[in-house]
């Protein structure tokens, strides 16, 4: 059964890919790309005003990313100008449409990583930066370190030239409202003062649960195997003043090795604490698990539910895109044309 | 196997021409910590309280670069960040761009127990330090003249090296005319000021902590952060280790040092040596780094792949090591 909202384009006959299974031939070392908008409790009942324009953005981000890949571009090239395409699109949780801090500013954070080097960079605390991972990339590329932040970050910025705006660019009304909501709904969450009792309920800030979007991102391996993996995001609605999520660190939100490129998204401190995207690797690596296998376990095994979505490809050319939220918005292609584009969990075909 | 274990560190990294009262005074003040950890694991407290304390003693002695004695910025401030974590549910909390609170790994604690985030940094960690009434004090405070000294020295050593203005290919390799040949993180070893301190504990319950505190990196990009306030990079805690980590912290951060032990542990299942050495010798690549570790068994481990690690170790059964060397 087939849920609304939910479209399968398969550019080249899903046949071809059952046959090619079922002989046992592998389609390795083909290019493969997988981008999201964010994992959380995206209600079912989402109206199509704002399903739709989210849908139209992930398939034109997979189109771009799709047309890179054919025209060679490195891997890490088209996730950065992939996520940069996505912190331009206000619909999702990252540079413009960045959700707020409890004092109604934007703090934009992202993390880079590239496969074949290991090296990686990193940004938190951008309140002007128009497009926060391509300075995470910069940071990589033009400073002896990787991780920069808040006002450093800033000058930095300044130094390159990188093209700025006035914070409120990035401010959007939705997101004022959905401060409004979380504001509302949880007064005594926000009175940090006192101890928190009861350490589950930490992250249970939402009332309106379509406030629950949580980051955007891009994995992408080519026909050589080389990975890269990218992700940014405004953070956590109502979040504390400068409050730094899973999105800007290295082994939680983002990760690229030899073998694989994760990027995930969701509650950031349970994403911390599972350092998420270096697991799906080290599975990978340490008990020979397949893409699949490892990031499936990671997901629903290893990750408290409701918490966590992420999506994978491997140096062979293999995506994946398990999640343990109501949903994800996601797309994912393959060199040998299969392509995706979803928000709940894929209908099953049994 | 069984009983409590402690393990400190004062950085990885160390001139090979440290004079030897400079030496002394280290070992000193690890066995002075470890001490500290000891009474207190005798006492019954368990292992997240106990790498607090014994991390607020490092801190507050100048010494080492953490706290008072911390690394200087290219402005010549200091910028402090600390990251604290609890084996039994994976608690952590972190903090970064520190100007003013006296003891960071206590306001990293302080995150995780009484905020509902794991992270803060810069103003939004300052403000969250005046509401929790920590003790603040002027940035002046935690800078020596050691370090206003290593400062200058090292700003000469790296005029073209940290000038990022011009691209740079191989920022590790040696400079211009710099006369030592050990290196870390792109600083003669002479001036390279070894960045870290930290703690694991392991209590007589079998519950792992580890806290890592530090400056930085000499002469850093102001809001520059290290691998120290990153999980999974220099701090690590989870049922079945504790792990603290120090040095480069570049190479650090991509290797997720800290998690890997943990990780080999659980999925190659080696034991806490044998994960170790694994990740020293596979997780590092040309990076220079040092560890220290304790398991939910007991047992106490170190490793390192650059030319010293100051420590301290020590288990319930009597035994006890300081050392800086091999």
């Amino acid at each position: 059964m087939r849920r609304e909202g939910d479209m399968f384009f398969k550019v080249e006959s899903e046949v071809r890919l059952a046959l090619n299974k079922e002989q046992g031939i592998r389609k390795d070392m083909g290019w493969a790309i997988a981008l999201h908008g964010g994992a959380g409790d995206i209600p079912l009942s989402l109206p199509a005003e704002m399903r739709k324009p989210r849908e139209e953005a992930l398939r034109h981000c997979l189109q771009i990313a799709v047309e890179a890949l054919k025209a060679k571009v490195g891997p890490l090239d088209v996730v950065e100008l992939v996520v940069r395409e996505l912190e331009n699109i206000p619909h999702f949780n990252a540079g413009k449409g960045s959700v707020l801090t409890s004092k109604g500013t934007v703090e934009m954070e992202a993390s880079i990583m590239d496969g074949a080097t290991m090296n990686c960079g990193a940004v938190s605390g951008l309140t002007t930066v128009l497009n926060p991972i391509s300075l995470a990339r910069l940071v990589m590329d033009k400073t002896p370190h990787i991780y920069l932040a808040f006002d450093g970050a800033q000058d930095f910025a300044r130094q390159q030239g990188v093209p700025t705006l006035d914070s409120t660019h990035f401010i959007t009304a939705h997101n004022i409202q959905r401060l409004n909501q979380a504001k509302q709904a949880h007064t005594v969450q926000i009175d940090y003062t006192q101890p928190i009792q009861n350490y589950t309920k930490k992250e249970t800030l939402f009332a309106n649960s379509d406030s629950q979007i949580g980051t955007v991102g891009c994995v992408a391996v080519d026909g050589l195997g080389n990975l890269a993996s990218a992700t940014s995001t405004g953070g956590l609605v109502n979040k504390m003043v400068g409050r730094i999520g899973d999105t800007p660190l290295i082994g939680a939100g983002t990760y690229a090795d030899a073998r694989c490129a994760v990027s995930a998204t969701g509650k950031g401190e349970a994403i911390i604490r599972g350092t998420v995207a270096r697991d799906v690797a080290a599975l990978m690596e340490f008990k020979g698990l397949s893409l699949q296998e490892a990031a499936t376990c990671v997901v629903h095994e290893r990750t408290p539910k409701g918490t966590v979505g992420l999506i994978a490809v491997s140096a062979k050319g293999e995506v994946a895109m398990p999640f343990n939220t109501t949903g994800m918005f996601r797309a994912c292609a393959t060199e040998d044309g299969y392509s995706e584009i979803a928000i709940w969990p894929a209908a099953q075909v049994e | 196997m069984g009983g409590w274990a402690i393990a400190v560190h004062g950085g990885a990294g160390v001139d090979p021409n440290l004079p030897l009262e400079r030496q002394e005074e280290a070992k000193q003040l690890l066995t002075r910590c470890l001490n500290l950890g000891i009474s207190a694991l005798r006492s019954n407290l368990p292992a997240i309280d106990v790498v607090e304390l014994v991390v607020r003693e490092l801190e507050t002695d100048p010494l080492f670069n953490s706290g008072r004695g911390s690394a200087l910025t290219e402005k010549g401030t200091v910028e402090m960040e600390a990251s604290i974590m609890d084996g039994p549910q994976r608690r952590c909390g972190a903090v970064s761009g520190l100007t003013t609170v006296k003891n960071p790994i206590s306001l990293a604690r302080l995150v995780m127990d009484k905020s509902p985030h794991s992270y803060l940094a810069f103003s939004g960690a300052e403000h969250f330090a005046r509401q929790q009434g920590v003790e603040v004090v002027d940035n002046e405070y935690f800078i020596t003249p050691d370090n206003v000294g290593m400062l200058k020295l090292a700003k000469e050593a790296n005029t073209i090296l940290f000038d990022y203005r011009i691209p740079t290919s191989g920022y590790e390799t040696c400079g211009s005319g710099v006369e030592s040949p050990l290196q870390m993180n792109g600083l003669p070893i002479s001036v390279y000021a070894p960045e870290t301190v930290g703690c694991v504990v392991v209590d007589r319950e079998g519950r792992c902590a580890a806290a890592t505190s530090t400056g930085g990196l000499m002469n850093k990009m102001t809001g520059r952060i290290g691998d120290s306030p990153l999980i999974g990079a220099g701090t690590y805690a989870c049922n079945v280790c504790g792990v603290s980590c120090t040095g480069e912290g570049e190479a650090i951060i991509r290797g997720t040092l800290a998690r890997e032990v943990a990780a080999v542990m659980e999925y190659k299942g080696l034991g806490l040596q044998q994960a170790v050495d694994f990740v020293i010798k596979h997780r590092l690549d040309e990076g220079k780094a040092g560890l220290i570790a304790v398991s939910n068994t007991g047992e106490v481990a170190y490793g390192f792949n650059c030319n010293g690690l100051f420590r301290g170790c020590a288990t319930e059964d009597g035994f006890m090591e300081v050392g800086i060397w091999e």
